[in-house]
């Protein structure tokens, strides 16, 4: 349960989705908290300490005790401050089917975009592909539904909008405009900006993504 | 209540198994529709388009898809026996937490033992060896996974022991020697539950139906 004097730190990345996830959904259900940035190539002693399994980021610390994975995290957000915006819906069909995309973000939209940024030539070809009928998939989940929660902003959303951040440099790298593809995904994540806050004041610039993507690709070489 | 529910399944899925095991667990009739995986009947490419991927758990005509959802599923709808998460959120959260850890570390590196060969085959059954050591530390010296009794960590992992004569056979090496607390958990829940004795296939029936597709 949620006590009067809850002390919630986040260890967390500015450029992580995964973080962003957590950010917003901490921020949806106006929990105050400390944010902790790491530097992922020295991470703190805190973070080995409370994800010795992954050693990775975000990590919740709720009153000393650490909770790993953004979905597992924002499920666990979810539950203990259940009183204000609840973020899965309350019939088990509905959540394990809210469930299902976020797993399938997870396993699929994350990897193939990062291939978008990583490769050259046919796989770079491949993953461009992928990367687009990854998205239509997700748009025809969200069909004609202001949210994928359906009228308010629930779960997938918090799942999703964290990647519109990163559009840019998948854009810029994949060699696409995301808006021909798939223009009510794009109409989503502007609402999404537009009408809640704690999206608006979570997400990055897209330009700020993109000079760090082009920094990633330097450190590991892909631009020769 | 006149529950309809049918499980898409096929025999030899460790990822299968975990939903029998939960539907077993909670007393629940179902009907279990084995599909070939060369060709893969209506129903499923219907209730699972995304992935065409068993298992499927279709209660009154709605598909749910993958293994660990569907136990979760399970657990919810069937609340009131046999409890397999916890009710504490963060307790939840950590068996959670370790589903997804053996999801990615043990099923996805087991299979590679599997699958692979030199190097990359020599890395997985090492990678393999560290996470069931990791996992090994989390039981403890607990009865199962889930404290006294089972819960949805035991539930995850236990499939996966009928595939380990197939791994230790193929990698030359044993997981009892290396992991027996592990080795000792597996036998104590096939000894004491019926869902997991009668749901996990002979190792043996395994290795051969595995040495004619990777000879």
């Amino acid at each position: 349960m949620a006590k009067q004097e809850d002390e919630v730190i986040l260890l967390d990345f500015w450029a992580s989705m995964f973080g962003m996830r957590v950010r917003i959904a901490l921020a949806e259900k106006g929990i105050p908290y400390e944010y902790r940035e790491e530097d992922l190539k020295n991470k703190s002693q805190l973070l080995l300490e409370s994800n010795p399994v992954h050693k990775k980021i975000p990590v919740l610390i709720h009153n000393g005790k650490p909770v790993s994975e953004s979905s597992i995290i924002v499920e666990y957000i979810d539950e203990v401050w259940k009183d204000k915006a609840p973020l899965f819906p309350s019939d088990p069909y509905a959540k394990a089917h809210a469930r299902f995309w976020a797993d399938f973000i997870d396993k699929k939209l994350y990897q193939i975009g990062r291939n978008l940024y990583t490769t050259k030539g046919e796989e770079h070809e491949a993953a461009r592909e992928e990367f687009i009928s990854c998205l239509k998939l997700i748009e025809g989940e969200l069909g004609d539904k202001p949210y994928f929660g359906g009228e308010s902003f629930g779960y997938l959303d918090v799942s999703l909008i964290p990647f519109y951040s990163w559009f840019q440099a998948y854009e810029t790298y994949g060699n696409m405009i995301i808006e021909h593809e798939c223009p009510k995904l794009i109409a989503w994540a502007k609402r999404c900006i537009q009408n809640k806050e704690s999206v608006s004041k979570t997400l990055p610039d897209l330009e700020k993504i993109l000079a760090f993507v082009q920094h990633l690709r330097k450190r590991f070489g892909i631009d020769e | 209540m006149n529950d309809e529910v049918i499980l898409l399944d096929y025999w030899a899925s460790p990822y299968g198994m975990r939903v029998k095991i939960a539907l077993d667990e909670k007393g629940v009739d179902y009907e279990c529709q084995a599909e070939n995986l060369q060709n893969k009947s209506p129903l499923l490419l219907k209730s699972n388009p995304i992935h065409k991927t068993i298992p499927v758990l279709v209660h009154n005509g709605k598909p749910i898809c993958e293994s660990l959802i569907i136990v979760s599923y399970i657990d919810e709808v069937w609340h009131d026996k046999s409890p397999l998460l916890p009710s504490d959120p963060h307790q939840k959260s950590q068996a959670l937490f370790w589903a997804d850890y053996i999801d990615k570390k043990i099923y996805d590196v087991g299979r590679k033992v599997l699958w692979e060969k030199g190097e990359d085959q020599e890395m997985a059954k090492k990678e393999s060896m560290e996470g069931m050591k990791k996992l090994e530390g989390e039981l403890g010296n607990k009865r199962y996974f889930g404290g006294e009794n089972l819960g949805f960590v035991d539930v995850a992992l236990v499939p996966f022991t009928c595939w380990f004569y197939s791994i230790e056979t193929r990698g030359n090496f044993s997981i009892e020697a290396e992991c027996p607390k592990i080795s000792s958990w597996a036998k104590r829940c096939v000894a004491e539950r019926e869902s997991i004795a009668k749901t996990l296939q002979d190792p043996h029936k395994l290795y051969d139906y595995y040495v004619k597709l990777n000879p």
